[in-house]
């Protein structure tokens, strides 16, 4: 049998306990700027950006799961504390708040005021509308008032996830509620959107990091999505891609070469300074197929996955 | 004279819930419990393939993700069980992703979405001594080594959001409420040390997530039949997934006995008023979290306490669940098993004295269940079947001067939760990860099976269900699909979840739910600041989108 190592764990793999390694940050500003598409001599200007000013945020919470807020929290280090308490000012977010009932509506309608025009409003989840939004209510409002009394008063929307942006699950064929992204509710309402079930949290800071260098959001495809996240698809960036005896996924149902993210690039749940680990992994790293979470209505394309014979039984390799 | 106090929304909570309570005299003589969300996920999984169910079913959750997807193969699985046995290997890495689920969302809710209904920040910073801080901690727990140097740190990184003007998420808490003075400003600064720290150290034990389902939230790995991942490694491979994975169990298990469960000891020690307030009278465990056999030994076992008679654990049979629609936002009157459930909304308005939800209110027996760490730990104890639990339970009991009957509480909630925490973490660290890479080690075997083929069955119409542990309590989805012609398509999919039977409203016969009965009695002391209502609701770990899917 293997020796057993237990309890010699690396002594460098101990969580930082005080304040921020600049290694560990210079380390994800040079992640995002990869994100980017930007080279090195970015990186000093990034961590810069995240220094300095605290622009406010709104972070609305409709109809979704929750995934998309977790998914922030999760692969953000050294950054989560760091953003919520530091780099921006994060004025509402129901999930993270201290405050509850009316003193919580209280700092939504206080940083709606003071900061009008001014406040990026980032949305997590699709909006009921059907029966006048009565599927979702908060504070006694339709969750569909809420956006339109506050994503009109914000610099920037951002529908963070495939809820918010496209409608995602909540919108999926047998939707009763009438479940609509935030984009399509608000009647056209214009929205950056970073689609993905949940999204990479990446590309989020990434899209604030564009705003704080430039002053300006980055440049979008046809469907509202950052193009230096979604401007090619999963599969030109696959491991797996160049070599068929790598077990490509096509034939198991994999939905990469249709699906515009960075997945295959980024990778999730980053920085783990695990001995041995890759900066991140990604489904393809466990034989999962993409499910194609970016891109609109995926959940009703068809099966998820080719079940005649050929995903169950993928222990062996496929051609071509 | 009463008067009614509404919170809505409760945060720092998963999903959209409002709680109104009526005070008389100084204490809560009523309460609702409202969900104020519904997304159909139920209506939503009808027509699909049962086998792509799960991808759906993980929706319910983002917080407990993996739970809702693995619990809805199982009931496929459970529907075909005859044609194929799950891989030994893929039952040793469900477990690990479980267990991972848990233990993360566990430190998660207690650091994010609980610390701040027992710590006052501004407590934290009117800490002056860095060197009485030190000596507190070591006195929590003599493993912590953290100097006066890193406290002051702390205490100057509070100091200058406080000091900015920009207070984030911590602007307008119930700040300088008398009820937040039990605890001293030194222990004040370090819980808020140890809330900071926890927000990191998340990251890192879900990674578990990230190396066996490819992603977190929402991992992908999962199968009827098995998992995906592909077993077969070289060395290299090998040891370097041991090492990710041992590294990761001990860090989080190094986190769980320094921090969290100190943790937890002095908030119970410094809250005994809450030992005697919060508590329910029934709870419910369907068994599991893992499968400690291919034989279907549990975990946790499985059982039902009524009364708090915690001696007397009763068996669990399935056909005595039933959901209650009565007053809740559903056409029909019965109250149904969830076998033959239907989900068909009708939302008549918020009329307290009507119907004034979107969960349904599930009942066992009949009755009201409590369900979540609490009854997984008083089942496990009242059986006596489960030697840690019972160790660990007498520990946490004579180190906080709690008697068994304490544990009915808030209080006894929140250190259920820690105590089984810290019990998982032990099993992950010490056989799982082992028992896995023993098996799939290149040196010494070749048995990489980690999933099977099969072909759905014959039958016409198949049916089956999974009742199973999430982090929030007891779960079970029900499915039924037509099979026929290789195109199989659900025809009812019902899930009764955790908060679903914590939160749900009052039933057909006016009963209460288990948190509207758990609210009863608590002492409110300043209308426009019911910090005590949000204790006792947040010490149920709620997940409302879930709830109510
Ligand atoms: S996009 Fe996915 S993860 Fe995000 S809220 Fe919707 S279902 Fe949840
Ligand atoms: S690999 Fe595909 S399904 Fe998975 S997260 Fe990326 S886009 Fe979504």
């Amino acid at each position: 049998m293997h020796e057993d190592n237990r309890g010699e764990a690396d002594l460098d793999f101990a969580p930082p306990r005080k304040g921020i390694s600049r290694r560990d940050f210079l380390k994800y500003c040079g992640l995002v700027a990869a994100a980017l598409g930007l080279d090195a001599t970015f990186i000093p200007r990034i961590a810069q950006a995240w220094g300095g000013t605290r622009p406010p945020i709104i972070w609305l919470q409709f109809a979704e799961c929750t995934g998309c807020t977790e998914s922030f929290l999760r692969s953000t280090n050294p950054f989560l504390d760091d953003i919520i308490f530091g780099a921006a000012s994060l004025e509402y977010h129901e999930t993270l708040m201290a405050p509850s009932g009316q003193n919580a509506t209280q700092n939504l309608l206080n940083a709606a005021a003071n900061y009008r025009g001014q406040f990026i409003c980032i949305c997590e989840g699709a909006i009921p509308t059907a029966d006048n939004g009565v599927y979702g209510m908060i504070g006694g409002k339709t969750m569909l008032q809420i956006a339109k009394d506050i994503c009109p008063k914000a610099k920037a929307v951002i529908s963070f996830g495939a809820c918010a942006s496209f409608g995602g699950v909540a919108a999926a064929n047998g939707n009763l509620t009438g479940a609509r992204g935030v984009h399509k509710a608000l009647g056209g309402y214009p929205t950056i959107n970073i689609p993905g079930c949940p999204p990479n949290p990446i590309t989020l800071v990434a899209t604030l990091t564009t705003y704080l260098l430039n002053g300006s959001f980055p440049p979008l495809d046809g469907y509202g999505r950052p193009l230096f996240a979604y401007g090619t698809t999963n599969h030109e960036n696959c491991e797996r891609k160049l070599s068929c005896s790598a077990k490509c996924l096509y034939y198991y149902g994999c939905r990469g070469r249709t699906t515009y993210n960075n997945c295959s690039l980024v990778k999730f749940n980053n920085i783990v300074n695990t001995p041995g680990s890759p900066d991140g992994c990604w489904p393809v790293q466990v034989n999962a197929p993409c499910y194609g979470c970016s891109e609109p209505r995926f959940w009703d394309r068809s099966n998820f996955f080719l079940y005649n014979g050929h995903y169950i039984n993928a222990c062996e390799p496929v051609g071509p | 004279m009463s008067s009614k106090i509404v919170i809505d929304p409760i945060t720092r909570i998963e999903g959209h819930l409002r709680v109104e309570t009526e005070v008389a005299d100084g204490q809560v003589i009523k309460a609702w419990s409202t969900g104020t969300l519904f997304r159909g996920i139920e209506p939503i999984l009808k027509n699909r393939d049962p086998r792509d169910a799960w991808m759906i079913t993980q929706r319910v959750c983002g917080v407990c993700t993996y739970v809702h997807g693995i619990t809805s193969i199982r009931a496929v699985e459970n529907s075909i069980d005859s044609f194929f046995t799950v891989p030994e290997n893929a039952r040793i890495i469900r477990n690990l992703l479980g267990g991972a689920q848990f233990v993360h969302d566990h430190i998660v809710h207690f650091y994010a979405l609980h610390l701040l209904d027992w710590v006052d920040v501004t407590r934290a910073i009117a800490a002056t001594d860095m060197d009485a801080v030190v000596t507190a901690d070591q006195a929590i727990s003599s493993s912590r080594t953290r100097d006066a140097a890193f406290f002051a740190d702390v205490k100057q990184r509070l100091s200058d959001i406080a000091g900015s003007g920009q207070l984030g998420p911590l602007a307008n808490g119930y700040w300088g409420h008398s009820g937040y003075t039990n605890l001293s400003p030194e222990l004040s600064l370090i819980m808020m040390a140890d809330y900071l720290d926890a927000l990191r150290i998340q990251t890192r034990i879900i990674k578990i997530h990230a190396l066996l389902g490819g992603k977190n939230p929402h991992p992908q790995s999962m199968l009827i039949g098995g998992v995906s991942l592909d077993l077969a490694m070289d060395e290299s491979q090998w040891s370097a997934l041991y090492s990710d994975l041992n590294n990761l169990c001990y860090e989080a298990k190094t986190f769980v006995d320094t921090f969290y469960l100190p943790d937890v000891a002095v908030i119970a020690s410094a809250y005994p008023e809450y030992r005697a307030i919060g508590g329910t009278d029934n709870l419910l465990c369907f068994g599991g979290v893992a499968d400690l056999s291919s034989a279907g030994d549990l975990m946790f076992p499985r059982g039902a306490i009524f009364n708090r008679a915690t001696g007397s654990v009763q068996a669990v049979n399935e056909a005595a669940i039933t959901e209650h629609v009565a007053r809740s936002w559903y056409a029909g009157s019965a109250a149904l098993n969830p076998a033959s459930g239907a989900t068909a909304p009708s939302y008549t308005g918020l009329d307290l004295d009507e119907k004034y939800s979107w969960l349904k209110a599930p009942r066992y027996n009949g009755q009201p269940m409590e369900v979540g760490p609490l009854a997984r730990v008083m089942v496990a104890y009242g059986l006596g079947a489960v030697p840690a639990i019972t160790q660990l339970v007498g520990d946490f009991l004579a180190n906080t001067g709690m008697a068994l009957s304490d544990m009915y509480s808030t209080i006894g909630r929140t250190a259920a939760r820690a105590i089984e925490t810290k019990f998982i973490i032990d099993s992950m660290y010490a056989d799982w990860v082992n028992e896995l890479m023993n098996r799939i080690n290149p040196q010494f075997t070749t048995d990489t099976v980690g999933r099977v083929g099969f072909t759905l069955p014959p039958q016409p119409t198949c049916s089956g269900s999974f009742l199973t542990e999430a982090p929030r309590g007891a779960l079970g989805h029900w499915v039924s699909y037509s099979s026929g012609g290789g195109n199989p398509q659900i025809v009812n999919y019902q899930m009764v979840v955790p908060s679903t039977w914590n939160f749900g409203p009052r039933d057909l016969s006016d009963v209460a739910g288990p948190v509207e009965q758990a609210l009863i009695g608590t002492p409110v002391v300043n209308q426009q600041q019911p910090l005590e209502v949000l204790r006792t609701v947040h010490s149920f770990d709620p997940c409302i989108a879930c709830a109510v899917h």
